[in-house]
């Protein structure tokens, strides 16, 4: 077999392995930590009839080994269970809102993606010059910010002080693509924000790391024009390293997520995560728990394994 | 008529930007005149920190960093290039003057195959079409002695060799046909077997080309075999300038005498005495591998001599003191140490044995500990194992550091404040400091200037004549090896392939490999390297 | 040694945020929970910073809260100092099955966001201070771990290491007198960064309810009560988070700081 297309697989089998042990983490965190899960659930008051009753229709008294199997099997089958709280199919629920958090967060990387590269080639071609200086000091201070409080400050900022938005992204099935993309314009600008600090630091850094290399030195001996050093010489080698950096932040946004959606009252996954963790609904919580670490394991393995494929050495091997 | 390359009264500068510190100003290069005629080479030689790349790269008018190029005029072909515009520049570059760098490995790039980066300046400049310049290419390849030239090209760096890289890399710089190359260390990064065949490559191409080129090396031997010139270099300034037979047969300045005759030490071979140490038939891997690094080895050390362990790199000298030291538990064999047997393990070794097994490292920068003084590094081993304290333990410092010719004012400084032959001399007092009866120099010159490396040397002779210690001296220069071995072991991919008294081992006849490598070693005199070459091709002939 | 202005800024504000932290209960001009004034009040001389959503008084509040902060902040980096270096330097010391399981095991905890984790863990357990700050010291840990266990890596090869272990040194000594003192720099300028990790987490949870709850009061948490306001254009809510993001700063601004002096230091490492 061909290395890299060994290594890619060695990779995703890895991912994969990585993905079934999270699971089990996730059960057990949520199952075996010290504290019973039903008094958690129904709080100090409850009666012990109650407490029997819930732990009966959670299945508690069977082992936690055949829950997991049974839980497991359940999600390879695309059967999430129901929620405790309101007995609704869980799987439905996250299909619905599964969507409006990938239209989220993909309108925030089509905008953060290109926009970072841009401003990391900047500021890397202006090393220790002023626009690198500007640059690389606003992005250190929104580097210290949490997501909800650059949210609130965009939010007082353009809403208040001026009111180009509404402070709350709500969608509805049946709204137009434009009229979703203004909905969500507030907290896409927000992750936008978060994320855009992060991806464009790591990208000069990468560039620079590339433009140091001999070869670079090579190349300008060569009496090459800065653009042709820069795409013959700099791009193919700095492409890998941009990528696997842009791919990371993709995956920072999946928390990023989380937060915005909360502060904008947004009606998606993450929303729904965090309302399901105050009302201690399990099956919820395990499921989309799941389902973010799924996404955030995959953003990582495909951010290795363009790595790999982008590798001169192991594309063509001695 | 005018040399075609006049450098005149080249002065270079540059800001250093020491943390913490407010930056200060350096002078690289001062008042240095050079001249050269077309199809000549022009040696420039130095320590490191001498200059001599700097002015190398000036030639192309080229400052790596901030340098800055702030005096004087480099006239190339009647014309001073520090006033062109970065357009001119890019016409000079790549096309009147080409580079050759010291790594070849790291400058060429890893994304692109061998030849278009080899064509890639011949065809941004317009010296000819590509067909042209890959038939010139191939020719060059064939020249410089690659193998398969016709598709030698098609390779990625990774998948040729660093000497074939080193090649490469000439043919690169050939191609275009340029006025004048400048050849930046271009053998020092490889095995002295294969800096030899790139050499004569190197000479025979500067040959047939009838290009010009300045030749840059901190080694003399190998100048002379290539240069017509020769500028020596200190500290920035010229020492000395002149025709390379003047150079080498007649040097004027002090500086360049003892360039001249460095490692001509003369060292006196020992008689046979019985062994303090006694490898038997060791054989050893690294864990995880199935490869064995040491391959039955056996080899004596009297008590109070110098075994040197020669080889190039992966020849397993290196692994043979790991061996020995019980960092790397050999799986056959055994080794005696002064009487008694050692056990495998560092682990299980008494602390007499570990105290009377002492060892020197090449890089002295890394074998301190960065936070510790020079007091503290000579007087943990006086603190553990003979219990020394307060004012006695210093007492015993000082009389270390004088034994090491270093005096007062040192025993407070750090590793940082000291010199790097400074640094390899706290390690070699940090040894004696534990009255040892055999001390393992793991290449202990190699990190080092030729005047600083001879210092250290005579330093180490003193101190066994002194104190009758034994050296386990593993190093890849034969020159080294010439001045102070009393016996001498050759290794070869984890075997030692010859092994005997001094006068033994470098007396014909000798095995193939020994021959190889013995008749490898660049020798301080004109016409060297013709005559091995002639030698070999007689011999390959009579076989 | 001179300061880089940017340093001091950082050092005097850190100095700020922790004296009000600690005299909270001296400098707070209401106590926490009073009722001391009319809803979303602005400034005035009676209220500084005006009051919130209940009509309490928000300097008070953002005192107070800052305690709270601060020290599960510290608490919990602590707690994730302690045990990350300890077991980073462990794995890089001893190595084999050691190195192996608790590096294999870090991987685990590090494939999932923090957030998610400690979102699903605290789902189950109670919502109280202790479980807050082992949830975040334990989470956080993982981050150290991996440095820690890194730098006495790159520590652990070096020839002095190897000098000290021919000498016949005890593993005592190659921890703390080899080791460590070349370790101390990066992992001292690493805690003020996993202090402020903390600082952004715990305000985090406290915003999504699932973090510090009433009566105690944190930053994160004000955000979240005063929230509401600014669409009515009461800039309330803005308070807590600027005092987060200002700790925030300062304290970078002071790690930032540690970090670059580590290589100029005499015999700093590599310099």
């Amino acid at each position: 077999m061909h290395p890299v297309l060994k290594l890619v697989v060695q990779r995703i089998a890895l991912g994969l392995l990585l993905l079934l042990a999270v699971s089990l983490l996730i059960f057990l965190g949520t199952e075996a930590l010290p504290g019973d899960v039903a008094q958690a659930i129904l709080g100090q008051s409850a009666t012990p009839e109650a407490l029997a009753n819930l732990r009966e229709s959670l299945g508690l008294n069977r082992s936690p080994i055949e829950r997991y199997f049974d839980w497991l099997g359940g999600i390879l089958t695309g059967d999430f269970g129901t929620a405790l709280t309101n007995g609704q199919d869980i799987g439905q629920a996250i299909g619905q809102r599964l969507g409006n958090t990938l239209f989220l967060a993909a309108c925030a990387a089509a905008i953060s993606v290109p926009l970072a590269i841009l401003l990391g080639l900047v500021a890397a071609r202006y090393n220790g010059r002023w626009p690198d200086k500007v640059i690389s000091g606003v992005t250190l201070s929104t580097i210290s910010l949490p997501e909800f409080v650059a949210a609130y400050f965009v939010i007082f900022l353009l809403t208040q002080v001026f009111p180009i938005f509404q402070p709350v992204a709500m969608v509805f099935p049946g709204m137009s693509f434009w009229e979703r993309l203004n909905a969500v314009a507030l907290p896409v600008i927000v992750l936008v924000l978060v994320v855009l600090a992060h991806m464009m630091r790591m990208t000069r850094a990468a560039i620079l790391n590339v433009m140091q290399s001999a070869y670079i030195e090579t190349a300008e001996l060569k009496g090459l024009s800065p653009m042709r050093v820069i795409w013959q010489h700099a791009f193919p080698n700095a492409i890998a390293p941009i990528v696997s950096v842009v791919v990371l932040n993709l995956a920072y946004l999946v928390v990023g997520v989380v937060v915005v959606e909360v502060v904008f009252s947004y009606n998606a996954l993450g929303q729904y995560l965090v309302d399901h963790v105050a009302k201690r609904d399990l099956p919820v919580v395990q499921a989309v728990g799941l389902i973010f670490a799924a996404v955030y394991i995959g953003l990582n393995i495909l951010a290795d394994v363009i790595a790999i494929v982008a590798n001169p050495r192991l594309r063509h091997p001695k | 008529m005018p040399d075609f390359l006049e450098i005149k009264n080249l002065r270079i500068e540059a800001t250093a930007y020491p943390p913490g510190e407010p930056p200060k100003d350096l002078v690289l290069v001062d008042d240095v005149s050079v001249s050269l005629a077309k199809g000549k080479v022009l040696g420039l030689i130095g320590e490191s920190g001498a200059g001599k790349s700097t002015i190398g790269l000036s030639a192309m008018a080229f400052g790596r960093g901030g340098v800055r190029l702030t005096g004087g005029e480099i006239l190339l072909n009647g014309r001073d290039i520090r006033g062109l515009a970065p357009a001119g520049l890019r016409a000079l570059r790549g096309r009147e003057v080409t580079y050759v760098a010291q790594s070849a490995a790291a400058a060429f790039n890893p994304a692109k195959r061998l030849m278009e980066q080899v064509i890639e300046t011949t065809l941004s400049h317009g010296v000819m079409g590509r067909a042209e310049a890959e038939a010139r290419a191939v020719m060059l390849f064939g020249k410089l002695g690659l193998p398969k030239p016709e598709t030698f090209g098609t390779r990625y760096p990774h998948q040729v060799s660093g000497g074939q890289l080193q090649r490469a890399m000439t043919a690169m710089a050939l191609c275009p046909k340029p006025d004048l190359v400048i050849f930046d260390e271009p053998t020092t990064a490889l095995d002295v077997t294969t800096q030899i065949d790139v050499l004569a490559a190197i000479k025979e191409a500067i040959h047939d080309t009838g290009v010009a080129a300045l030749y840059i090396t901190h080694d003399l031997a190998v100048v002379a075999q290539v240069a017509d010139d020769i500028l020596v270099l200190r500290h920035g300034k010229k020492v000395e300038y002149g025709p390379v037979r003047q150079i080498i047969t007649d040097p004027h300045e002090d500086y360049t005498r003892a360039l001249v005759s460095v490692r001509s030490i003369d060292h006196e071979e020992k008689a046979e005495a019985p062994p303090i140490l006694s490898v038997q038939n060791v054989t050893a891997r690294y864990s995880g591998t199935t490869f064995d690094v040491l391959k039955n080895v056996s080899v004596d050390l009297p008590a109070g001599q110098t075994l040197a362990v020669v080889g190039e790199s992966g020849s397993g000298k290196s692994t043979l003191a790991r061996a020995i030291t019980g960092l790397l538990p050999p799986s056959a064999g055994r080794i005696t140490f002064a009487g008694r047997e050692l056990s495998r393990d560092l682990k299980a070794r008494s602390r007499d044995d570990l105290r009377e097994l002492q060892m020197i490292y090449q890089m002295a920068d890394v074998a301190m500990n960065p936070r510790q003084t020079v007091g503290t590094i000579i007087g943990r081993p006086l603190e553990f194992y003979f219990g020394m304290t307060g004012e006695t333990k210093r007492k015993r410092v000082q009389e270390l550091l004088d034994q090491i010719e270093m005096g007062k004012g040192y025993i407070d400084r750090y590793p940082a404040e000291l010199s790097g032959g400074q640094k390899q001399r706290v390690c070699i007092a940090r040894a004696l400091a534990a009255k040892p009866k055999l001390i393992i120099c793991d290449e202990v010159t190699s990190a080092l200037d030729p005047l600083v490396a001879d210092g250290i040397l005579k330093l180490l002779l003193n101190l066994q004549a002194q104190e009758g210690v034994a050296y386990l001296f593993i190093t890849h220069d034969l020159a080294t090896v010439k001045a102070i071995a009393d016996r001498i072991a050759v290794m070869y991919r984890g075997q030692v392939v010859r092994y005997g008294s001094k006068t033994d081992v470098l007396t014909p006849p000798f095995d193939d490999y020994t021959d190889l490598l013995l008749s490898s070693v660049p020798e301080m005199r004109l016409g060297w390297l013709e005559e091995v070459l002639a030698n070999r091709r007689m011999e390959s002939a009579g076989n | 040694m001179k300061m880089p202005l940017s340093a001091l800024i950082g050092l005097i504000l850190t100095g700020c945020f922790v004296f009000c932290a600690v005299f909270a209960q001296l400098l707070a001009p209401y106590p926490l929970e009073a009722i001391s004034g009319g809803v979303w009040e602005g400034p005035s001389s009676a209220h500084w910073l005006g009051t919130d959503t209940i009509g309490r008084d928000i300097l008070s509040r953002l005192i107070y809260g800052g305690q709270i902060t601060i020290f599960v902040a510290l608490a919990s980096s602590v707690i994730a100092f302690g045990l990350g270096s300890f077991l980073g330097f462990l794995a890089a010391v001893r190595g084999g099955w050691v190195d192996q399981g608790l590096s294999r095991g870090v991987d685990l905890m590090m494939a999932i966001p923090s957030l998610i984790v400690a979102l699903v863990v605290l789902s189950v357990l109670p919502l109280n201070l202790t479980v807050l700050i082992l949830v975040i010291g334990f989470l956080d840990a993982t981050r150290v771990f991996r440095l820690a266990r890194a730098v006495a890596m790159d520590i652990a090869v070096m020839d002095y290491v190897e000098a000290a272990r021919l000498r016949g040194e005890g593993q005592g000594w190659i921890i703390f007198r080899e080791i460590l003192p070349n370790a101390l720099s990066p992992l001292v300028a690493e805690f003020g960064l996993r202090f402020i990790f903390a600082v952004l987490f715990i305000s985090t949870l406290s915003f999504l309810g699932l973090g510090i709850q009433p009566p105690l009061a944190d930053w994160g948490g004000m955000v979240r009560e005063n929230k509401d306001g600014l669409i009515y254009g009461k800039s309330a809510a803005l308070m807590p988070a600027l005092a987060i993001a200002l700790l925030a700063i300062s304290v970078n601004l002071v790690a930032d700081w540690i970090l670059s002096r580590t290589t100029s230091l005499k015999g700093g490492r590599g310099a």
